[in-house]
C-alpha cells in the first residue's frame, strides 16, 4: 500500500476513513502534499466511498479548502462518494459562511456518517 | 473613533515568505492568548490575517525576493487592528466575484477577502488595493451574525 505522510487511512467496511495527521492545514508545501495524497486515493487506489474525518483539525486556510473541492469534483467524477464529519464549530462556520456546506455532504460524527453511505 | 490605549504594538517588515508572516502571526495570537481573548476571537484573527498574508505574499508580491511585506499591529484591551502592506501593483476588491454564487462555488479560490469581511469587524483597503485594514472588536461579535454571510 503507499504510504502516506499527511493522512491516516483505515478502512470501515468498505468506507476508506481518512484522518488528518496535520492539527492545522496551512503551509502551502503541506496542502499540496495533502491534496496529492487525497486524489492518489481516489485515482490509484480505486477508493470510491471517502470519509474525512476532521476530529483532529483545529484550523484550515481557504487553500485547503481548495484542494477538498478538486477531490469532490475528482470523487465525482470517479463515481465515488465522499463526506466529511467530526468538524469543529469554528471550522464548520468556514464551511456555512462560504456556502460549501451545500457542496458537501457534512455529518456530525462518523458513526452517522458511515451509517449514511 | 474613540482614541485607543494601545497595549502592545509590532511593527515588522518581512521578506514575501509565507513563514516569516507566520512568525508574527504567531506572536500576535500570542498577544491575544495572554490577554485571555476569547477562543472564537483568536480563530478569527488568525483566519482572517493569515489569509491577508498570503494574499499580499502570493498575490500582492508574487513571492518576489525583492518585495517586502509591512506587518503593522495595534493591540488595545477590546479592539486588535493589523494594517498589511505589499509591494505589488495592488488590486480593486469590489471586483472579485462572489465565490457563494452558484457558478463560482466550485471554483478551488477566491473565499480569502470573503471569510476576511466575514470574520472581522471591520475590513478596509486603502484606494490602490495593496493595503489592508483588519479590525477585531473583542468579544462583540461572538453571537451576532457575521458580516459577510450572505442573506438566503
Amino acid at each position: 500500500m503507499a504510504e502516506y505522510r499527511r493522512l491516516e487511512i483505515n478502512e470501515v467496511g468498505d468506507v476508506t476513513v481518512v484522518r488528518f495527521r496535520d492539527k492545522k492545514i496551512i503551509e502551502d508545501i503541506n496542502i499540496q502534499e495533502l491534496g496529492q495524497e487525497m486524489f492518489r486515493l481516489i485515482e490509484e487506489d480505486n477508493r470510491n466511498k471517502l470519509l474525512l474525518n476532521f476530529s483532529s483539525v483545529d484550523f484550515l486556510s481557504s487553500a485547503a479548502l481548495g484542494k477538498l473541492i478538486t477531490l469532490d469534483k475528482k470523487s465525482k467524477a470517479h463515481g465515488g462518494v465522499l463526506k466529511l464529519t467530526n468538524i469543529r464549530p469554528e471550522i464548520f462556520e468556514v464551511f456555512t459562511i462560504t456556502k460549501l456546506d451545500r457542496l458537501f455532504d457534512i455529518k456530525d460524527d462518523e458513526a452517522d456518517a458511515l451509517a449514511d453511505f | 473613533m474613540a482614541k485607543e490605549h494601545w497595549i502592545w504594538r509590532c511593527d515588522r517588515t518581512i521578506p514575501s515568505d509565507t513563514g516569516a508572516g507566520r512568525a508574527v502571526l504567531c506572536e500576535l495570537l500570542g498577544q491575544l492568548q495572554a490577554c485571555c481573548w476569547p477562543e472564537h476571537d483568536v480563530f478569527d484573527v488568525h483566519l482572517a490575517t493569515e489569509e491577508a498574508l498570503v494574499n499580499a505574499i502570493k498575490h500582492g508580491n508574487r513571492f518576489a525576493p525583492d518585495r517586502c511585506v509591512r506587518i503593522r499591529c495595534h493591540l488595545a484591551d477590546d479592539l486588535i487592528r493589523i494594517e498589511i502592506t505589499d509591494e505589488g501593483e495592488g488590486f480593486d476588491p469590489s471586483e472579485i466575484p462572489n465565490p457563494t454564487e452558484p457558478d463560482r462555488l466550485e471554483s478551488p479560490g477566491g473565499r480569502g477577502v470573503m471569510l476576511m469581511k466575514s470574520f472581522m469587524s471591520r475590513v478596509e483597503y486603502n484606494t490602490r488595493g495593496n493595503r489592508v485594514v483588519l479590525e477585531k472588536a473583542r468579544g462583540k461579535d461572538a453571537d451576532a451574525p457575521r458580516n459577510g454571510d450572505p442573506a438566503d
